[in-house]
């Protein structure tokens, strides 16, 4: 039998040691938002933002078609993603026992967990393939991806609304259909407007499902029918070169997006702060 | 769910009509289920899609995509089990490194974390999960590489003698292996540490009085009441950690080196599924090339599948518990 000394002195150390893990687990982020503020900063000028890429060694230059280029892809991704996830999860939240709702629940964690690049790939292959690369085909994309976060989060915040409020509204003669969208869906309003946040963060900074569809594109472009430049590609293409001027808009562009990703995932915990932060996956 | 008199009011509804909603309660059940029945189908299509461009490839090569080592386009030869072994060994260096790591958070947040704390601090670790990959990967190459080249491996291989072993020999260029598996250590922990801490605190307080009581310490409480209470959702957490890390592609492409052998040493460039596919898809040669890129594609998507299959499933059955 140890003695209660050395026993207490494991546990001061154990103890010790997930503070020590806290610690650590922090530092990625603070040094990576450090090392962003410091390279991307001195960058950063109002002609990042409406200006258009130079050719290698003019200096200067924006990234003024990725930035609309995103917002863009953002735009058809949500056109796709948000009524489909909400639509799904509606039913999941109504229907939770049918074996379809099991089904539906389960493959929606599946196309979740799917790598990005499948996504990709998959696009590819049912769009770019047959009418060449598009914005349209990176949003579809980006959407696929959207969907399955938009729904569990739907289902979520669908189930915490009390089931005394649709009882109430069916009792004042509402059809169920009215129920559930007047009274039970906007009573789970705020939560739903988080889960889009948050997966509107997450496909906001993908670039592999925009590799082989979106593609990139150096001049100015909002057509959905052609090839389309977007912040995160254009970053990784800047990345990879052998130009410290492109590096230097690398990280510039790399301090906008995480701006953007940070921006819309903190109001995204303000819209609702009763919850213990978790990243939905 | 439902309680009794909304189940008699539900029937005597359906009896009377009320409101003439039956059309537009049935357009509505319509239309949810149709956007419900979207996602099967698009999982559906997606295996269907990815599988039937890998076929001429499948058929032609067989499993020797990913049993030989011999990728060459020109020669028409199919072999990605360098690809395989990098994604199979960054991620498990991933997971080496950042499983500690996030036990260690998830146990401080849920036990010992001052109150005042512990938002902050998980809130943080949260947001390592909204980094977007390019910009790890930027970070990869012009912070976290350089400095790997210059101190960490040096330090490894000379101070420590690590150099013995064949897995730190070598010189260090900086994209490799290690380098990988730390960016993807530090992707996978939020994963990691947002289910332990959630399956944690799921544990009854009694369990944690109980080993109190008996005169353990907070130690001895964790290890003995605590963490064999949550043990399987942790193991989920760490397989929904894999699952990320096995599929993950720009960070990786950029600071791996993208070089397909296979070496021992952590400290050689290396190549993954995922990386394959992103650098050499938009430039395949022909459709053969075309074709082994999409069965990469597909033996990946196999992969994540099942490595998350099983994740959910160890997840579900601790939040069973917790619903008794």
């Amino acid at each position: 039998m140890r003695t209660a000394r050395s026993r207490h002195v494991t546990s001061g150390a154990m103890i010790g040691l997930t503070y020590l893990a806290a610690i650590l687990a922090t530092l990625p982020l603070v040094l990576i938002l450090g090392h962003l503020v410091a390279k991307g900063a001195s960058s950063l000028s109002l002609s990042f933002f409406t200006h258009m890429p130079k050719p290698v060694g003019e200096s200067g230059g924006g990234m003024a078609n990725a930035i609309v280029g995103t917002l863009i892809l953002i735009g058809v991704a949500s056109l796709i993603g948000l009524p489909i996830g909400i639509g799904a999860g509606l039913y999941l939240a109504e229907k939770r026992r049918t074996p379809l709702a099991n089904v539906v629940r389960f493959l929606s964690d599946v196309l979740n967990g799917l790598p990005s690049i499948v996504i990709g790939i998959f696009a590819w292959e049912i769009l770019v393939k047959p009418s060449g690369f598009s914005a349209l085909a990176g949003g579809v994309a980006l959407g696929a991806m959207m969907i399955p976060l938009v729904t569990r989060t739907t289902e979520e915040m669908l189930l915490v609304v009390p089931n005394s409020l649709r009882e109430a509204a069916l009792a004042l003669g509402y059809a169920r259909w009215r129920a559930s969208i007047s009274v039970v869906l906007r009573t789970a309003l705020a939560g739903i407007a988080t889960g889009v946040l948050v997966a509107v963060a997450r496909i906001a900074g993908e670039t592999a499902p925009l590799l082989f569809t979106a593609f990139g594109n150096a001049f100015w472009s909002t057509s959905l029918r052609q090839a389309i430049a977007a912040l995160p590609l254009q970053i990784y293409a800047y990345a990879i070169s052998a130009y410290d001027e492109w590096h230097r808009l690398a990280w510039a562009g790399a301090l906008v997006l995480i701006t953007l990703v940070l921006i819309i995932s903190i109001a995204a915990r303000f819209a609702t702060r009763s919850r213990f932060g978790a990243p939905v996956d | 769910m439902t309680s009794l008199p909304f189940e008699w009011l539900e029937k005597d509804r359906r009896r009377l009509r009320v409101e003439g909603s039956a059309v537009s309660d049935r357009i509505y059940e319509f239309l949810t289920a149709a956007c419900a029945i979207v996602i099967p189908a698009l999982v559906i299509a997606i295996a269907v899609a990815i599988f039937a461009a890998a076929w001429p490839a499948f058929s032609k090569a067989g499993l020797s995509i990913i049993t030989t080592s011999d990728w060459d386009v020109a020669a028409g030869h199919f072999g990605a089990a360098p690809a395989l072994f990098g994604t199979l060994v960054s991620s498990f260096v991933a997971l080496v490194i950042a499983t500690p790591l996030a036990l260690g958070v998830a146990i401080f947040l849920s036990e010992f974390s001052p109150a005042w704390l512990r938002q902050p601090v998980g809130f943080l670790v949260d947001l390592l999960a909204a980094i977007p990959s390019v910009v790890y990967g930027l970070w990869g190459i012009f912070v976290l590489n350089p400095l790997l080249r210059e101190y960490v491996m040096p330090f490894l291989r000379d101070t420590l003698h690590l150099g013995v072993t064949p897995f730190f020999r070598g010189p260090a260029y900086g994209p490799s292996m290690l380098s990988a598996g730390l960016i993807l250590a530090i992707m996978a922990l939020p994963y990691i540490s947002a289910v332990s801490r959630e399956v944690l605190m799921a544990v009854p307080r009694s369990q944690r009085e109980a080993a109190l009581a008996l005169g353990a310490t907070r130690w001895e409480m964790i290890r003995d009441a605590v963490i064999p209470f949550a043990k399987s959702g942790i193991i989920g957490g760490i397989m929904l950690g894999l699952g990320r890390a096995l599929g993950e592609t720009m960070a990786v492409t950029m600071v791996i080196g993208n070089r397909l052998e296979i070496s021992a040493s952590l400290f050689a460039p290396g190549y993954t599924m995922a990386s394959l596919i992103a650098n050499e898809f938009s430039e395949a040669t022909n459709d053969l090339h075309l074709s082994a890129l999409m069965a990469v594609g597909a033996i990946l998507f196999v992969i994540t599948l099942i490595v998350n299959g099983v994740a959910r499933w160890l997840v579900w059955s601790v939040s069973k518990v917790r619903v008794k």
